[in-house]
């Protein structure tokens, strides 16, 4: 399929999908609007809400919010994660000790723990943080540990063939390799810090799309809750292009699964 | 028909490789042992070219890791020039059966890394990598990725990796087993190329008999394992320098393949009967 012709089948969908709800919940069908506007509100009121949003300017202080707290979220998560991660690969004994504990920790549903971090961390950004690295932490881990221990016994007794010490191994060899596990997860670590923040602000917060979206909610204001819903679908495309340009970018070395050679 | 188990090679502290009564046992992971390889000795003079040949599985790649000093043997000695090994086997380099290379760097900072270790200016490493890859006839293809190149490819700039370093010994575990026939030639003759021009003692690791003739100075015979030993010790008198192809229409080289082949002939099929393959 051409570039284009996709690209036209795709708005296709979305014209349809709009003009459906549109029609639906405003153009009576045998005297009743199938989906009650109070409920599904419709496309034109949730546009003009958008626009009135990025056109007072209101948005931009939730939007900056909510990318603070799933960046914060991913750093300290992953660098938590790559940490434990690479000390754990290199002492068995203590990933022996605690793997249960990981278990049963990584199980845990985390939106249990939103309650006890607003206590620990009040409701600034800090609660939502840290329930955001809850979620990338783990993911982080498990990679990196994964990352380290299926390093190829070849490749390794080659590296110290060719004279290795073990900080250069670390360089060379672990530390590569490590990171190919983690940015094959990049989308889903990303994907997870947002989760965080949004799951965190709706549970209470005083800031961010998460809480623009439970205020809209609290008022049954339909359309702003749908506003907020759009705007942060489109915030998460945006970050995982973003993301998508650092991967291409950071793992050229990898074979393409489409291309290949012998 | 020299059919002796001791060609009197170039024995004595002088040898580039030593081994003398090398026992190597596995523990394994049920309890128990295996008995990889017994009682073996041999010597590899400097700038001496040894193929060991033996059936699959006969602990021929066991002898040379312990050579390389990737881990001890059980029981006898390993002599580097005359020095007992300790460790890594430092004036060695190995060329693997496996790609090795490392996947996330490319062709050029492949071959430069093995100058970098060793503390070479990155700038300098990366001219002197240059030129081997040119060496190896991949002058153009430093950028590449391993994934990028051929298995071939990958053959040549891993033994450009390995000879960057000008390692005294050259230990090469079936490096050429996963190429076709064509591309196993093509590389023979690199291989004898670069020898030739700095002969380094190399022990060359494979099952084929016919390579093992036509590259080497010495074949030796490895029976079928456990247990494996030394059973045959043959010198390759054919002239240098030589084209593989064409080498193997020599009738000396007939003459030696059969003799050779009587002994090994034998083994490979205890190999067989035990592997049930």
């Amino acid at each position: 399929m051409s570039k284009v012709a996709l690209l036209s089948l795709q708005l296709i969908v979305a014209v349809v999908s709009l003009g459906a709800w549109y029609v639906l919940t405003t153009v009576p069908i045998g005297g009743t609007t199938l989906l009650p506007p109070f409920f599904f509100s419709n496309p034109v009121d949730v546009a003009a809400r958008v626009v009135k949003w990025f056109a007072d300017g209101t948005i931009w202080k939730h939007l900056w919010i909510t990318l603070i707290e799933a960046m914060l979220a991913f750093v300290i998560g992953s660098v938590g994660g790559v940490l434990v991660g690479f000390w754990f690969a290199q002492q068995p004994r203590v990933a022996a000790v605690f793997d249960p504990y990981v278990k049963m920790i990584n199980a845990l549903p985390r939106v249990v723990l939103a309650p006890i971090f607003t206590l620990w961390f009040g409701l600034g950004i800090w609660s939502k943080v840290a329930l955001g690295v809850t979620l990338v932490f783990f993911i982080v881990f498990f990679n990196v540990y994964q990352g380290v221990k299926e390093v190829s016994p070849t490749v390794l007794a080659n590296a110290r063939m060719l004279g290795m010490n073990d900080r250069q191994l670390m360089r060379h060899v672990y530390w590569p390799s490590a990171l190919s596990w983690m940015f094959s997860s990049l989308h889903t670590s990303v994907g997870f810090a947002v989760v965080g923040a949004v799951v965190g602000e709706y549970l209470g917060s005083a800031a961010g799309l998460g809480y623009l979206i439970q205020q809209a909610e609290g008022v049954f204001d339909v359309a702003g809750v749908f506003a907020g819903m759009f705007v942060l679908a489109a915030f998460v495309i945006a970050i995982d292009w973003v993301v998508t340009l650092v991967e291409n970018r950071l793992l050229v070395w990898r074979p393409v699964a489409a291309e290949t050679r012998t | 028909m020299n059919n002796g188990a001791n060609v009197a090679a170039a024995s004595g502290p002088t040898a580039a490789v030593a081994l003398a009564g090398v026992d190597i046992t596995f523990r394994l992971a049920g309890g128990g042992t295996y008995a990889a390889v017994q009682n073996a000795s041999l010597d590899v003079a400097d700038g001496e070219f040894v193929a060991i040949v033996g059936p699959t599985g006969c602990g021929k790649s066991t002898l040379l890791n312990v050579t390389a000093g990737l881990f001890p043997p059980s029981k006898g000695t390993v002599g580097i020039f005359g020095a007992p090994l300790d460790g890594l086997n430092r004036q060695s380099g190995y060329l693997f059966q496996s790609d090795s290379l490392f996947p996330w760097k490319t062709a050029l900072d492949n071959v430069a890394i093995g100058l970098e270790t060793a503390g070479t200016p990155r700038d300098e490493a990366l001219a002197r990598a240059q030129e081997w890859l040119a060496r190896v006839g991949l002058g153009s293809f430093g950028p590449r990725f391993p994934h990028m190149l051929s298995g071939g490819q990958r053959k040549r700039v891993g033994l450009a990796q390995v000879l960057i370093r000008d390692p005294k010994i050259l230990l090469m575990d079936e490096p050429f087993g996963p190429l076709d026939a064509q591309t196993r030639q093509i590389m023979g003759n690199l291989l004898l190329e670069l020898w030739s021009a700095e002969r380094k003692a190399v022990m060359f690791v494979t099952h084929d008999l016919e390579e093992a003739i036509a590259l080497s100075d010495r074949v030796v015979i490895m029976s079928a394992g456990p247990a494996a030993r030394i059973i045959g010790d043959w010198r390759v008198t054919l002239s240098r320098p030589r084209d593989i192809a064409e080498i193997k229409s020599d009738p000396a080289f007939h003459q030696l393949h059969r003799d050779i082949w009587q002994t090994l002939k034998a083994e490979v099929m205890k190999g067989y009967a035990q592997t049930g393959g």
